[in-house]
C-alpha cells in the first residue's frame, strides 16, 4: 500500500475513485421540475398539434396556404420528402386512425381544449425555474461548467469523443468530473438555444401577447413561422431526451440516477494504466 | 424455449401502453388534477393582463400581407326560420339589441350600424387549432355602442348572443370590460373591402383582436351587459367554454 506502484502494472479495476460531489442543488431541482415539465409539455403539444397537423412559414398560414411539414396517414411530409410516421404521426391502430399516437399525447384522447389547459399550466413549471437557472448559470460559476475550451473545440477532439461515444466508451476517473465536449454541446443547446426558443415561440403564438410585445413577430417572422420553429425546437428536445436517456443506460443509470438526487458521482475506474502517453488528447489546462 | 416471442413481446408492449393511457386519463380526470390546471390558466390570464397595456394594439397589416383565401369554420349558416328571412329581406328589418345593464337599451339596425363612426383594420386571425389567416374587417367601435347605451357601473361582462346554434345550444360568447372597451374591438359588417358574408358571420361579427377565432362571434343579435356569467347557459361564459371547457380567457 505504502509504495506507488508502476503505473505499467496497475490492473485496470483497482480500488474504484472516491465518489465526487458532481450536481450542485439548483442542477438537481432544475433537471426534475424540468424532467416532468418537458415530459407534460411535449405529449400536450402533440395533442395541439394534431389539431392542425400543417406547419407553414410566413405572417399566415390555413389549409389553402403552402404547408412545409404535414402529417398523412401512414407518414409525415417535409417539403417534397415523404417520410414513415416513426409509429409516432399518422398511426393506425384498431381500424382507427388518429394523427398522433395517443401513447404519446396528453390527454389521449381527442381533447384540443385540455391538452391546452395541461400546455399552459406546466409552461410555468418551463418558464420560471427556467429563469432561475439561467440566471444562476449565467451569475455563478456554472457557465464555466458549460464553457467549451478553444482546445475542444478542434474537430479533431469533437470527432474523436463522438467516436468514443460511438463505441461506448465513456470517460473515467478525473476526466469524469468534467462534462466532455459533447455533452458541453449538447446541454448549451438545451440551455441556451432550444429551451429559449420554445419559450419564446410560444409566447409568439398568443395573440394577447402580440399587442404587448409586437417584436417577438419581427424576432421569428410571424406566426405560423414562430409555429413552425416551436416545433422544430420541441423535436430538438425531444431527441435531446431520447439520446441523454440512451446514455444515462449505456453509462451505468443507477449511478447516474442517484447523482442526480444526491449530488454524488461514483467514477467509473480508470479502464487503462493512467499513462499519459496513451492518451491522444492532452487534458485541458483548467 | 422462447417463452418470449416477439408476438408476446409487442402484444405486452401495446397492453402495458393501453395501462399507461388508462393511468393517464385517470389522473387527466381526478378533480384536484382540474383544480390545479385552472391555477395555470388563471395565471396565464392575470400574466397576460400585467404585461399588456390594457390599449395596446394588435399588429395590424398591409394589404399585401392578406391571406389569399380566408378559410370560414364553424357554423356557416344558421339554421333558424327568422334568419333566413332576415338573409331573404338582406337584413333590413334586423334589428342589433343592446340591453341588460345599461342606461338606455338599444335597438340598431344594419343601416345604423354602417352610418356610425367605424374603423377599419388588417389583423390575423388566429384558430385556436393552429391556423391563421390574414382579412381586413370594418366595423363599429363596440365602445361607442357601449357608451351610447350608458353601461352601468355593475357591469363587469359584455355578452355576445348570436343567430346560430349546435345542436341546439346557442352560440354566444363574452368578454371582460378591458377587452370590450379595447379601440380594435368592433362589431364588423364588412370584410376584405365587401359587405360580411353570411359563412363569415353577416350581418354583424365580432372582432376582439387580442383573443382567439372562437371569441369572434359571428351573426351577433344582442349585446348584453351583465354582473355575471354564472347565470348564462352552461355558466363558463361561451358555447366552447360550456361544451368542451375550451378557456374562457383565449389570449393564448
Amino acid at each position: 500500500m505504502s509504495d506507488a506502484p508502476d503505473p505499467v502494472l496497475v490492473a485496470p479495476a483497482t480500488a474504484a475513485p472516491p465518489p465526487f460531489y458532481r450536481h450542485k442543488l439548483p442542477t438537481r431541482l432544475w433537471h426534475w421540475t424540468n424532467a416532468l415539465s418537458v415530459f407534460v409539455m411535449l405529449m400536450s403539444g402533440l395533442m395541439i398539434l394534431s389539431a392542425h397537423p400543417h406547419l407553414y412559414w410566413g405572417v399566415y398560414g390555413a389549409n389553402a396556404d403552402h404547408a412545409w411539414f404535414e402529417i398523412l396517414p401512414g407518414h409525415i411530409r417535409i417539403g417534397s420528402l415523404i417520410l414513415p410516421g416513426f409509429g409516432i404521426f399518422g398511426v393506425s391502430r384498431g381500424g382507427q386512425n388518429y394523427t398522433v399516437n395517443p401513447l404519446f399525447t396528453i390527454p389521449s384522447h381527442y381533447d384540443l381544449a385540455g391538452s391546452r389547459e395541461w400546455h399552459f399550466a406546466f409552461a410555468w413549471l418551463l418558464v420560471v425555474p427556467g429563469i432561475l437557472y439561467l440566471a444562476w448559470t449565467l451569475i455563478g460559476r456554472h457557465k464555466r461548467d458549460l464553457a467549451p475550451t478553444l482546445d475542444e473545440l478542434r474537430p479533431a477532439h469533437i470527432l474523436h469523443d463522438i467516436n468514443e461515444h460511438a463505441h461506448l466508451r465513456f470517460p473515467t476517473g478525473e476526466a469524469a468530473k468534467r462534462y466532455n465536449i459533447l455533452q458541453k454541446l449538447s446541454y448549451s443547446a438545451v440551455i441556451f438555444v432550444l429551451i429559449p426558443g420554445v419559450i419564446l415561440t410560444g409566447l409568439t403564438m398568443s395573440p394577447g401577447l402580440n399587442a404587448a410585445w409586437p417584436w417577438l413577430l419581427d424576432l421569428f417572422g410571424g406566426r405560423p413561422s414562430a409555429r413552425s420553429i416551436h416545433f422544430i425546437c420541441a423535436m430538438g428536445l425531444a431527441a435531446f431526451i431520447f439520446v441523454h436517456l440512451a446514455m444515462v443506460i449505456l453509462a451505468g443509470p443507477i449511478n447516474e440516477i442517484r447523482s442526480m438526487f444526491s449530488g454524488w458521482y461514483r467514477p467509473h475506474p480508470d479502464r487503462v494504466p493512467a499513462d499519459p502517453s496513451t492518451d491522444p488528447i492532452p487534458e485541458p489546462a483548467e | 424455449m422462447t417463452l418470449l416471442t416477439r408476438r408476446t413481446l409487442v402484444a405486452g408492449l401495446a397492453s402495458a401502453g393501453g395501462l399507461v393511457v388508462a393511468g393517464c386519463d385517470k389522473i387527466d380526470a381526478s378533480p384536484n388534477v382540474r383544480k390545479l390546471l385552472s391555477l395555470g390558466e388563471g395565471a396565464t390570464y392575470s400574466a397576460q393582463r400585467f404585461v399588456s397595456d390594457r390599449a395596446a394594439l394588435a399588429p395590424e397589416f398591409a394589404p399585401s400581407q392578406m391571406s389569399p383565401i380566408f378559410r370560414t369554420n364553424g357554423n356557416t349558416m344558421p339554421g333558424s326560420s327568422e334568419f333566413a328571412a332576415h338573409m331573404a329581406s338582406n337584413f333590413t328589418d334586423w334589428r342589433l339589441i343592446v340591453d341588460g345593464l345599461v342606461a338606455r337599451p338599444l335597438s340598431l339596425s344594419l343601416a345604423q350600424l354602417r352610418a356610425a363612426p367605424h374603423r377599419t383594420q388588417i389583423t390575423r386571425h388566429d384558430c385556436v387549432e393552429g391556423w391563421s389567416a390574414i382579412g381586413q374587417w370594418t366595423g363599429t367601435p363596440l365602445r361607442l355602442i357601449l357608451q351610447q347605451a350608458g353601461l352601468s357601473s355593475a357591469a363587469r361582462y359584455i355578452v355576445f348572443h348570436c343567430a346560430d346554434d349546435s345542436n341546439g345550444a346557442p352560440y354566444y360568447e363574452s368578454f371582460d370590460l378591458i377587452d370590450a372597451m379595447h379601440p380594435q374591438t368592433i362589431l364588423a359588417w364588412g370584410m376584405n373591402g365587401q359587405p360580411l358574408s353570411v359563412p363569415h358571420g353577416a350581418p354583424i361579427r365580432l372582432r376582439v383582436e387580442r383573443q382567439l377565432g372562437y371569441k369572434q362571434a359571428k351573426y351577433v343579435m344582442r349585446v348584453e351587459a351583465v354582473a355575471s356569467l354564472a347565470g348564462l347557459f352552461g355558466g363558463k361564459g361561451g358555447y366552447w367554454e360550456d361544451v368542451a371547457n375550451y378557456q374562457w380567457y383565449a389570449g393564448i
